[in-house]
């Protein structure tokens, strides 16, 4: 059991904002929090190459699709960058992909919904990557080492991301009357799932307390919430497009843009389950990783024998 | 649940290192799994140097890594503590060499 003395000393170098090292002691719920907020935000990078891959094929230009390409592998790059950083904590990759796929670990409900135009992926890059690193940012100062240092690598590679994004949409919202209402639309569907992303309201979120205590983050969900917002309503004003939320003004007092209620009955509905993509994402991972699986052994099984091969030879 | 751990098709784990310029010491990069060694210096290049980040990589598996402890960081880390001169502020110096830096 975590004794009161170390539990003690552990916060104090929590609060002396000493990074605490995989083979350091830590309590066991912070060891429990870290693997499941680590492991979530990695299914969450894999789990959010479906909705962009699958615009890959049908780029508008050989230019788009190599930039899409490029962005999607980063992507893989930052689950693996976080996979790696939870087995750090002394659990195994192949049980962390499992529990999501056939398990109950989750990943942000953002990718459950659906790519229905390229304004989509412009959306994308723009709003969910934009509030990916308002997220990611605040993550690169995490008191544990191994997951700042993932996020402080991600962080690098994300405001490409973005702003590639938020060029082809510029481009779009100053296009033909067409584009501009593909982009307009897309912007309309995209809004608020993307101001979900941040979790509920600090009223309801029963964990950022602790993980604030400990350092795991440095801001609360409401707090990040309110710069994305501050943020994106001068980005969309600057390339004329409008934000669906009829409440949102400005208050000269906090210097803070307020917003509408967020729909978070329709957020809860994802993160069960009832999505509109839910099934179709997680049947999309099992068939790779199920396909996959021959693979996997028969690489294991040439590098056994190549292994014996050599042992042979010398 | 239709999967279980009970088989292990995981590929084994390597750490990674990668020298970031030329000149420059080689830096702890994450790791990455594969079946051999020579996969795992591709895998490393794609995971970890997908913007030229490393010009060369070291890829050493995992369970290979000896590491001091924290615990003992103390005891450890003692013999160099009371030392001071190991440290050229230890010594004093003619004024007038001082002064020409
Ligand atoms: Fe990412
Ligand atoms: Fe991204």
């Amino acid at each position: 059991m975590d004794s009161p003395e170390k539990l003690e000393e552990f916060q104090q170098r929590i609060d002396n904002g000493e990074k605490i090292e995989p083979k350091d002691w830590m309590p066991e719920r912070y060891r429990k929090q870290l693997i499941r907020i680590m492991s979530q935000h990695a299914h969450s990078e894999i789990v959010g190459m479906l909705p962009e891959g699958n615009w890959i094929t049908r780029a508008p230009s050989l230019k788009r699709k190599m930039v899409l390409l490029a962005k999607v592998q980063d992507e893989a790059g930052h689950g693996l960058y976080l996979y790696s950083g939870t087995e750090t904590l002394g659990v195994k990759r192949q049980d962390l992909v499992e529990d999501y796929l056939y398990g109950n670990a989750k990943y942000s409900s953002i990718f459950n919904y659906p790519t229905l135009t390229y304004a989509d992926i412009c959306v994308i890059g723009w709003l969910v990557d934009g509030a990916a690193i308002v997220n990611q940012t605040m993550l690169a100062k995490s008191s544990y080492g191994p997951y700042s240092r993932a996020n402080v690598r991600i962080c690098k590679e994300e405001s490409f991301h973005k702003k590639q994004g938020y060029e082809m949409l510029a481009k779009m919202a100053d296009g033909t009357p067409e584009q501009q209402k593909m982009a307009q639309d897309a912007v309309n569907r995209w809004w608020w799932p993307t101001l979900m992303m941040f979790g509920p309201h600090d009223t309801d979120s029963p964990n950022s307390a602790e993980l604030i205590k400990w350092g795991v983050k440095t801001k609360t969900n409401d707090e990040l919430r309110q710069h994305f917002v501050d943020r994106m309503v001068m980005e969309a004003e600057a390339i004329g497009i409008e934000l669906p939320d009829p409440d949102l003004t400005y208050n000269e007092e906090t210097g803070h843009w307020e917003f509408g209620d967020i729909p978070w009955d329709e957020f809860w509905s994802v993160v069960k389950g009832d999505g509109p993509m839910n099934r179709e994402r997680m049947k999309a991972r099992r068939k790779a990783y199920e396909e996959g699986e021959w693979v996997r052994e028969a690489a294991k099984e040439y590098a056994r024998k190549k292994r014996l091969q050599d042992e042979k030879a010398s | 649940m239709t999967k279980n751990s009970s088989e292990n098709t995981e590929w084994p784990l390597w750490e990674v290192f990668y020298q970031p310029k030329d000149g420059k010491p080689f830096e702890h990069a994450g790791s990455v799994h594969a079946p051999d060694a020579e996969l795992a210096l591709q895998n490393a290049r794609d995971t970890y140097a997908r913007r030229n980040e490393g010009i060369a990589f070291w890829v050493v598996p995992s369970d290979q890594i000896v590491a001091s402890s924290p615990e003992d960081q103390g005891p450890f880390f003692d013999p160099a503590n009371d030392k001071p001169y190991r440290h050229p502020q230890f010594y004093s110096v003619p004024r007038a060499v001082k002064k020409r830096k």
